[in-house]
């Protein structure tokens, strides 16, 4: 279900990438200086943090690390 | 010349660091190549950001803003920070996983392995090194570059260019891998304040920048700078396949087997998006609100080469479009703001941050020379004849070339040359992820697959290169038949042919 749900949200993302709808839209400037399509892709950055930070929570390939024998020594830097 | 001071400082801080600050006993090929696989998750996430931003993030977004408008942030910074993130969680994860197993330094090792292939390995590797070395070049001239401009002409170019080049190939020379991702992380902590930094100076001298916003809406020649109606939507769809580039790019691939735990991978996930947006929010819009400092003379020549430019007839000759095309380009233009509001320290201070992204040639080089001494010189036997020892010292001696090689070829050729080498490259690097995509998920792909690949992407690179307008079918750019086309040849010639062994396929799948 949390797969289904993490692939649903990637394909929404990248739909929403392709804002059409502020295509030729200057304002409203937001905060009275960002043209509205600058604000929209800055705040879709903001989005994509939080699908990463879901991807991570919930799809986090572990069995990776397990299969990998750890070949360093010492502390990391 | 105070803030050509403070630049020599910062590149004598960075020579420090690089070469003496983390130094560990560099013995073996796999500490000197891949930071002994220990990196540490604050400096993973930093450097490998670091790694993938060059002397275009800065300069060169400001400029693509100054003439395209806020369209340059869609196109270049929220596509990547959809794409990469993405590829780093699917891709560069198991890449990690198979490095820590198998003991992988390259990407061509792995694909060696995965597909049963030598000399198919050998094709790979070509293809990757001849796209690999625009960028090697393009960082020496934009250390040129950026260190005349800061010094206000009185380092010439060629000077410039040679110090630039001596500090980077010195502390990738003795630092190796550590030294080289720790410079990045400095670096990296420099540039992403500088934007924050610019955007507040510039601001106060501007005296804010609602005015300046107005006063581009009011004019029909810069409103459509705030918006995208300029631009197809076919050509902003096909902007979202040129981030597939990062994941096949050698030196971003092999920093993915420097991190210590598959842990480290998350944060990088999760922050790369933050990052992107802190480094080119500032440096975008700085660039679009540039067109409305026409009081500024340097600014107002661009304006006027631009306005030229476009009343120019289609019958004019070639010398002419390109001589006004050079005089519009805004590559300087956040340089312009920064000498007009900034005081000179703080603009020495800021200038430190433009080198930071200016030189990011050091970990291409060092991927060079890591893919030279795994990928030829220790896969037709000179480890074995020679030991390890020499294999890292032959990587060394490669650096060296390489750097002699790149600042030589950058004295003579024209910039633009390697402008356009990269804009191919970041194609064909795209055009090449597939390989990476069938050797981790796809059983049934062959190295008949994967030699199929490789021979298009170096014949399209050739092709749209000296063909203009080859490829761009319907509007799209070159990149999006390229990559597809890539995928259906993958499939189609690894179902005609046999596919490795299942022993093999089995420690993959």
């Amino acid at each position: 279900m949390n797969r289904l749900l993490l692939a649903t949200a990637i394909v929404a993302l990248y739909l929403l990438h392709q804002d059409f709808w502020f295509w030729s839209e200057a304002r409203p400037l937001v905060f009275g200086v960002l043209p509205v399509g600058l604000a929209y892709h800055a705040l879709y950055c903001l989005a994509v943090t939080g699908l990463m930070w879901a991807l991570t929570r919930m799809a986090w390939p572990s069995h990776l690390e397990a299969a990998a024998p750890d070949r360093t020594r010492g502390p990391a830097r | 010349m105070i803030p050509a001071v403070i630049v020599f400082a910062y590149l004598a801080l960075v020579l420090y660091i690089g070469i003496f600050a983390f130094r560990q006993k560099a013995g073996s090929a796999e500490e000197y190549f891949l930071a002994g696989r220990s990196l540490g998750p604050a400096v993973f996430l930093l450097s490998l950001f670091g790694t993938n931003m060059t002397a275009f993030t800065i300069l060169g977004s400001a400029g693509h803003a100054f003439a395209n408008g806020i369209v340059t942030f869609a196109l270049m910074a929220s596509a990547s920070a959809f794409v990469i993130p993405l590829t780093l969680f699917f891709i560069g994860t198991r890449m990690w996983a198979l490095g820590k197993r198998h003991g992988f330094m390259t990407p061509v090792q792995m694909f060696r392995d995965r597909w049963e292939c030598g000399h198919i390995g050998t094709a790979i590797f070509a293809v990757q090194a001849a796209l690999l070395v625009p960028y090697i070049i393009i960082g020496v001239m934009g250390g040129g570059t950026a260190l005349r401009g800061i010094s206000g002409g009185v380092i010439p170019y060629w000077l410039g260019g040679a110090i630039v080049a001596l500090v980077v190939m010195s502390y990738v020379f003795f630092g190796g891998m550590r030294g080289t991702a720790f410079v990045n992380t400095f670096q990296t902590v420099l540039f992403l304040s500088f934007g924050a930094v610019a955007l507040i100076v510039i601001s106060r001298g501007m005296g804010g920048f609602s005015a300046a916003m107005e006063s581009l809406l009011a004019s029909p020649a810069t409103a459509p700078l705030l918006s995208r109606e300029r631009i197809s939507p076919w050509y902003y769809f096909s902007y979202t396949f040129i981030p597939l580039s990062t994941i096949a790019f050698p030196h971003i691939a092999i920093f993915c087997l420097t991190a210590r735990r598959l842990g480290q991978f998350k944060r990088t996930v999760i922050f790369y998006p933050v990052c992107l947006l802190a480094i080119w929010l500032p440096c975008v819009f700085l660039g679009v609100a540039a067109n409305s400092l026409r009081e500024v003379p340097k600014i107002e020549q661009k304006l006027e080469a631009r306005a030229a430019l476009a009343a120019l007839p289609p019958s004019a000759p070639a010398a002419d479009r390109a001589a006004l095309r050079r005089q519009a380009a805004g590559d300087d233009v956040v340089l312009v703001m920064l000498e007009t509001f900034a005081p000179l320290w703080l603009a020495g201070i800021l200038g430190a941050g433009i080198m930071a992204a200016v030189m990011a040639s050091d970990s291409q080089i060092l991927a060079l020379s890591t893919m030279f001494t795994e990928d030829v010189f220790a896969f037709y036997g000179g480890k074995e004849r020679f030991g390890e020892g020499v294999q890292v010292q032959t990587g060394r001696i490669f650096v060296v070339l390489l750097t002699v090689v790149a600042y030589t070829i950058a004295l003579r050729a024209p910039q633009g040359i390697f402008d356009l080498a990269v804009q191919y490259a970041f194609s064909g690097y795209s055009a090449l992820s597939p390989l990476l995509v069938a050797a981790l998920f796809w059983k049934r792909s062959t190295k008949w697959g994967a030699l199929a690949v490789t021979l298009w992407v170096a014949f399209a690179v050739i092709y749209t290169s000296q063909v203009p307008g080859a490829l761009a079918w319907g509007g799209l750019l070159p990149v999006v038949p390229m990559t597809l086309i890539s995928c259906a040849l993958m499939i189609v010639v690894s179902l005609i042919t046999p596919p490795p062994s299942s022993a093999t396929v089995g420690r993959y799948m």
